[in-house]
């Protein structure tokens, strides 16, 4: 079946041909290739690896980046409206090909030297090699900077000690960007799975994102060449740096679910009648439905004047902070009531609502937290900061 | 190798018609334009070909400024060049066919390919009567196409079975479906498209030799339904079988 988006408010109208070209790309590869698989994977707890290659052909993996590096130098908008296509597919596509893009090769492109840009950033975008990024720890999720992990310089390179969990595509990924504090200041490394001492075990019984691979990362005196060592990051805030890359691409990514959602209720409430008429011909699914509408519509306009910011460079992280926070909630919620539109229907995985509702658990808290979200954009708006 | 093909811009087949006032055009309000999905065979073969022999797809569309859309979309899965010639739209076949031709024939083509029909009106006449306009002679419905040494070899669909045939070039070829499965435009060949030119023409319509009295909807509309073409369309059928129709 193919997907029309929703467009009550013919936003449509503000995008360019090409921006409106690349979601319509986007949007047949996910009703071709994606939603025909992705329950079977959802189920089974595996990620459709057959897709990675296509995806790469298509030109998903860095985007934004340039050219000389093979990749199609689009424009922020048009980066997340190909987001929000892969999400309508599943979460998990989508953070597959966020953290590709945003945590491996936007700081590879942002710090690393002109070697390794001219070595990874072509391999990343053709798919030859697949990244992940590890920043968070057991003990360290929302105040990453306390993290354990270590960097000791050593003759040719360094040694690194730690764990990092949480971590997605890292059992499937060649590299892991990985931070650590050398002389107490956080520093960025790449670390290839072959590496003495490195492994990557995978995180099993998720009830949410099961369509994409998460694990931990152990580093037991692992030696990592002065030439991995990324030269220009400068401390804690170059890992927030590609946060705010892929909280950007989570904003508009979400709405995919909530389209989903919101015609998959549509079409049921209907279609199906109880007592004397189709339900959606009674007010409090009407409401409901509405409600739906109302939220999707504020969140497409509040990422595209987000994404044309972000194109001119005025978006600040509070703004993305703003955006990542409100659309991840209104997705979950919009899936929530989308279920209660479909009774008992509404938990089968013949229906996708389940499904999204469940990625979004994790959507909303990783990439900082609703309510780390919440402190940010309080701190930014008061001058207090009230995160400790 | 010079290749053209001819393409149209069409309603979406997954969109709702709606009929104008005067009863005899489409209400285009809302209505999302797409290529016509037979000519996307069409622009697959002729890039499948490039690929093979070299040269250059030029893509040739009659119609208006919308249907840029459909070109840029050509161009975005690897053809080289567009022209749109504009000219009043409604016409009948033959004036499309002389309207591209007009503009083909210079070209001097070795193959022409085109949708083995328009998904609008579903003529399926506009590939033959080009190649009439051209000199050329035409394969059409075609599911299989080999070219060697300057001759081409064609499977195409006829009624109950498949007919074999071979013809040297300059032809036409018109694409029905089963003969390729036509690529995603890429994100680089979108961006790149941006900067492949689009010719515009115009057409001066002399006579429309063919009148639309009415178009009407067919009235069994809401009697059939289409679900999905799949096993993961079924849940909902027997929902549907029991609870709508009540049959089981
Ligand atoms: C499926 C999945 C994939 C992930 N992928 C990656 C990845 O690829 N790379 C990576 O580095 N990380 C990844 N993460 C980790 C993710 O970023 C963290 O889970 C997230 O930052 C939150 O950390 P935490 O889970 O330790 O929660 P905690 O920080 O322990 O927070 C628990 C709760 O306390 C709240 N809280 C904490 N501090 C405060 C405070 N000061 N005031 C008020 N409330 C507070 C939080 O908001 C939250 O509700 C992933 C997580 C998941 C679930």
């Amino acid at each position: 079946m193919k997907f029309e988006g929703v467009d009550y408010y013919h936003i449509d109208e503000l995008l360019s041909d090409e921006e409106k070209l690349i979601r319509q790309t986007i949007r047949e590869f996910v009703d071709d290739k994606v939603i025909p698989v992705i329950e079977k994977h959802y189920r089974e707890g595996t990620f459709p690896m057959h897709l990675i290659p296509e995806m790469a052909e298509l030109g998903i993996f860095g985007a934004t980046l340039p050219e000389k590096y093979g990749c199609a130098n689009l424009n922020n908008v048009a980066y997340g409206l190909m987001m929000q296509e892969l999400e309508r597919g599943d979460s998990g596509i989508r953070s597959f090909a966020s953290v590709q893009s945003a945590l491996v090769m936007y700081p590879i492109y942002t710090f690393g030297s002109d070697e390794q840009k001219d070595y990874w950033l072509p391999k990343l975008a053709k798919a030859e090699k697949i990244g992940c990024f590890g920043l968070t720890e057991p003990d360290f999720g929302s105040n990453p900077g306390g993290m354990l992990t270590r960097a000791e310089k050593v003759d040719g390179g360094f040694v690194l000690n730690g764990t990092k969990m949480w971590i997605t595509n890292g059992t499937i990924a060649d590299v892991a960007v990985v931070w650590a504090k050398w002389n107490g200041v956080v520093h960025g490394f790449l670390v290839e799975k072959n590496f003495k001492g490195f492994s990557a075990p995978e995180m099993k019984n998720k009830h949410s994102l099961r369509a994409s691979v998460t694990s931990e990362l152990v580093l037991d005196n692992v030696f990592v060449p002065d030439s991995h060592w990324l030269p220009n990051t400068q401390g804690l805030k170059s890992a927030l740096m590609c946060l705010s890359q892929a909280r950007y691409g989570i904003a508009w990514g979400v709405i995919g679910s909530m389209m989903v959602a919101y015609t998959t209720a549509l079409d049921y409430a209907k279609s199906r009648v109880q007592f004397s008429k189709p339900i959606a011909a009674y007010q409090l699914t009407q409401a409901k439905l509405v409600w739906m509408l109302t939220e999707i519509t504020k969140a497409q306009l509040l990422v595209l004047q987000l994404g044309r910011l972000k194109d001119q460079g005025k978006a600040r992280f509070t703004h993305i902070s703003l955006a990542k926070r409100n659309n991840c909630e209104v997705a979950l919620d919009i899936c929530r009531v989308a279920r209660e539109i479909l009774g008992a229907n509404g938990i089968l995985d013949e229906y996708p609502i389940m499904r999204h509702m469940n990625n979004l658990e994790s959507v909303k808290t990783y990439e900082g937290t609703h309510e780390m979200h919440t402190l940010i954009v309080g701190e930014d708006i008061t001058g207090f900061s009230a995160f400790e | 190798m010079k290749i053209v093909v001819a393409l149209s811009h069409v309603p979406d087949t997954a969109t709702k018609i709606k009929i104008s006032q005067d009863r005899k055009t489409i209400d285009q309000t809302g209505v999302s334009f797409v290529i016509n999905p037979y000519d996307e065979f069409a622009v697959e073969e002729a890039l499948r070909t490039k690929e093979k022999f070299g040269g250059e797809v030029i893509v040739v569309t009659y119609g208006n400024d919308n249907a840029k859309e459909s070109i840029r979309k050509a161009l975005a899965m690897g053809a080289d060049k567009g022209i749109l010639i504009k000219g009043e739209t409604n016409v009948d076949t033959l004036t499309i066919a002389e309207a591209l031709a007009s503009e083909i024939l210079p070209l001097q083509p070795d193959i022409v390919f085109c949708g083995k029909q328009s998904v609008d009106y579903d003529s399926s006449a506009v590939g033959q009567m080009l190649a009439e306009l051209l000199g050329f002679p035409s394969i059409s419905t075609v599911v299989k196409l080999e070219i060697d040494n300057n001759i081409i070899k064609a499977e195409r669909e006829v009624e109950g079975g498949i007919e074999k045939c071979e013809s040297s070039l300059p032809v036409v070829i018109t694409t029905q479906k089963g003969l390729n499965e036509p690529r995603y435009a890429s994100l680089k060949g979108i961006m790149a498209a941006k900067s492949k030119p689009i010719e515009e023409k115009f057409f001066e319509v002399k006579q429309n030799r063919l009148v639309v009295n009415e178009l009407r909807l067919p009235e069994s509309q809401r009697k059939s339904k289409i679900l999905g073409t799949d096993a993961t369309a079924v849940p909902e059928l027997v929902r549907l079988l029991r609870e709508e129709a009540k049959v089981i």
